[in-house]
């Protein structure tokens, strides 16, 4: 089967920085595919070149089996919501969401009939005589999905676009936005840095940092079973683990990574003894509601632990004593 | 170290004395009760402006509505209307219709010029560039107005360097040929009607390229890429996105040259023919021929145009995007 986007050893180069180097990717059609990374690590970039706004220095990338160098933006069946969504001020709600037919020629009645629909899809059905400074941030965030879905792109790009939001609309889009896609079957790109986004959203996730992708995986394997220490520090917070460490628990001279929820702590006086846990020293707590998370210091190791709210907890500074279970720890293909 | 910081902090008065004196009573004043500031600051200005300028518009105004007797040469200071009628007549109505032409073509033209200047710094230019293009709009408005205007008589003179410059390129014959036209014509470019033209472009083309720069700078980058991205043609991202956005910029700097051109008096005087503009009619007017009445009607005449332009500026929505 064709791939929706396809990246062929694709790189864009600005003078000495490697904003994408040497990329690989099939984004499959239908897929909703999350690209993750810290700012700057590429992936806007990326979402950038399918869009059309870049040109790859080298290397092809292709829509649908179609090559895309330079073909202009406006000749791509692709559209972006972008991340402070640039809607058009002097235009109405619903003349904005209308502009992608309007180019094209469609006629009035017609353009401002399928406008109105794209509204309603996007819950706000009768906005559209609205000028886009009266809205919220998250109807303005509504009307640039409906602007961009109106168009029925082969594929839909969004680049941060939870990023304004606050957090309770922040859930209730990421809800929508992944129903939405289920119902429409567009291919979703979805740029994002918030890591708990690309795991909830995505059916796959690409993990990028200084312009390459360091893993792509379903959000599972992502978090499970990270490949590097990058992904496993900047995935979920893992603690990585240095391999004298690992050895002394798997017998391998690996990289290691062991989520915070898989610590257990106990008082350093509770009848473990020291043969069994790791001794450490309890550095801070930090109360996050359904959880608490602990900063440990384990003989100048620090380590994260994530324990239920209520559990009792033993005093900053004292001394307690860590327990995980073996399978839990999961080594890294990163040498050492 | 840390314990002498939190001595200190300690010790230390939670509320400042006030710092006494006449300064530091002003100062509370001004906090206290900004709309004092604020009405000195305002009191001078609106002094200048609602009495010199304005009261002597007003004074101009009521001149026009005097007549002269055209025996004895005398101001008969009685209301009347025959000065306005006399601005209709044949030759005075001429006058008119050369200057709001003149001044709507150089109006277009700085608009169209400006355009891609002022984009490009919008744009594109930075740091260094951009120094470089605010020095190159600014500079000829730091040198004397006349010597710009006696410059360009020299370059457009028939002896001039744009004549000898068309024949090294073989191009004298277009020269010859547009001089040969009516109206715009002329025995050389100096005495034209276009060379005035061009003069009047170049002296107000920094009125127009600031306020469009200024607008096309509020535009985000973002919004031809939005346009771009939704499948509009550069052209249609210009006619639907750019244009409309920049419009109050092209209508401020229109303000500028088109009511500059209006009341100007010295480029047509220096480079041009010898039919005159509302300025000369008005400079002449007052001068040589003492009809002060008819003078101050002819003022009044781009006073009432910019009127005019600025409601329809506004009906056309140009000020919406402000």
């Amino acid at each position: 089967m064709t791939s929706a986007v396809s990246f062929q050893k694709a790189s864009r180069h600005f003078g000495n920085v490697r904003a994408v180097d040497a990329v690989d990717l099939d984004i499959a059609p239908g897929e909703f595919f999350a690209m993750l990374g810290p700012s700057g690590s590429g992936k806007t970039t990326c979402l950038r070149l399918i869009a059309g706004f870049e040109q790859p220095t080298s290397g092809s990338i292709s829509i649908f089996g179609e090559r895309a160098e330079g073909v202009p933006p406006y000749r791509r069946n692709v559209n972006t919501v972008f991340q402070d969504y640039a809607l058009f001020p002097h235009l109405n709600v619903l003349d904005n969401v209308a502009y992608g037919l309007m180019v094209k020629g469609v006629g009035k009645a017609e353009r401002h009939k399928a406008a109105e629909e794209a509204l309603s899809l996007v819950r706000l059905p009768g906005y559209g005589a609205r000028r886009p400074g009266q809205l919220s941030g998250g109807q303005r965030q509504r009307v640039a999905l409906a602007r961009a879905l109106v168009n029925q792109p082969k594929v839909l790009l969004l680049d941060e676009p939870l990023g304004a939001l606050d957090l309770k609309l922040r859930e209730n889009m990421q809800e929508e936005l992944k129903s939405l896609q289920k119902a429409l079957g567009i291919t979703f790109v979805f740029v994002t840095h918030d890591q708990g986004e690309a795991l909830s959203m995505a059916d796959r996730v690409a993990v990028f940092n200084d312009g390459k992708i360091m893993q792509i995986g379903t959000p599972e394997d992502i978090y499970q079973r990270p490949r590097t220490r990058f992904v496993a520090d900047f995935v979920g917070s893992s603690n990585v683990l240095p391999p004298d460490f690992v050895q002394r628990y798997s017998g391998q001279h690996r990289w290691g990574s062991l989520r915070p929820e898989s610590i257990r702590v106990g008082r350093a006086a509770s009848g473990i003894t020291s043969g069994e846990g790791v001794s450490a020293r309890l550095v801070s707590t930090n109360y996050l509601g359904a959880t608490t998370k602990l900063a440990l210091d384990a003989d100048g190791l620090r380590l994260h632990a994530i324990v239920p709210a209520g559990t009792a907890l033993p005093g900053e500074g004292e001394a307690v004593v860590l327990t995980f279970n073996r399978e839990h720890l999961h080594l890294m293909e990163e040498p050492a | 170290m840390s314990l002498d910081a939190a001595m200190v902090r300690a010790t230390a008065p939670a509320i400042l004395p006030g710092s006494g004196g006449l300064r530091g009573a002003l100062s509370d004043l001004f906090w206290r009760k900004p709309k004092v500031l604020l009405l000195l600051m305002l009191l001078p200005p609106v002094l200048w402006l609602g009495i010199v300028y304005i009261g002597s518009l007003f004074a101009l105004l009521a001149q026009s509505f005097f007549s002269i007797d055209e025996f004895s040469g005398l101001i008969n200071r009685e209301f009347t209307l025959k000065t306005y009628g006399d601005l209709f007549q044949a030759a005075n109505l001429d006058i008119i219709l050369r200057t709001v032409t003149m001044a709507a073509l150089v109006t277009l033209a700085s608009a169209v010029i400006a355009f891609p200047i002022a984009y490009y710094a919008a744009r594109y230019a930075r740091g260094r560039w951009k120094a470089l293009f605010y020095l190159g709009i600014m500079l000829p408005l730091w040198s004397s107005y006349l010597v710009k205007i006696y410059a360009w008589k020299l370059i457009l003179a028939k002896e001039g360097i744009l004549t000898w410059l068309l024949a090294k390129l073989h191009l004298l014959w277009v020269l010859d040929a547009w001089l040969s036209l009516p109206i715009v014509g002329g025995n050389s470019l100096s005495v034209s009607f276009t060379g005035t033209f061009i003069v009047f472009v170049y002296v107000w083309l920094p009125f127009m390229i600031l306020p469009v720069q200024a607008a096309l700078e509020r535009v985000p980058g973002n919004l031809v890429e939005a346009s771009s991205d939704l499948g509009a043609s550069p052209g249609q991202t210009f006619r639907n996105v750019l244009f409309p956005l920049a419009l109050p910029g092209i209508v401020a700097g229109s303000i500028f040259t088109f009511s500059l051109t209006l009341g100007d008096y010295i480029i047509p005087q220096i480079i041009g023919t010898s039919r005159l503009f509302i300025g000369q009619a008005v400079y002449s007017q007052q001068g040589t021929a003492g009809n002060i009445p008819l003078a101050a009607a002819f003022t009044v005449v781009p006073i009432v145009i910019m009127g005019f332009y600025l409601w329809g500026a506004k009906r056309m929505g140009a000020f919406d995007a402000l």
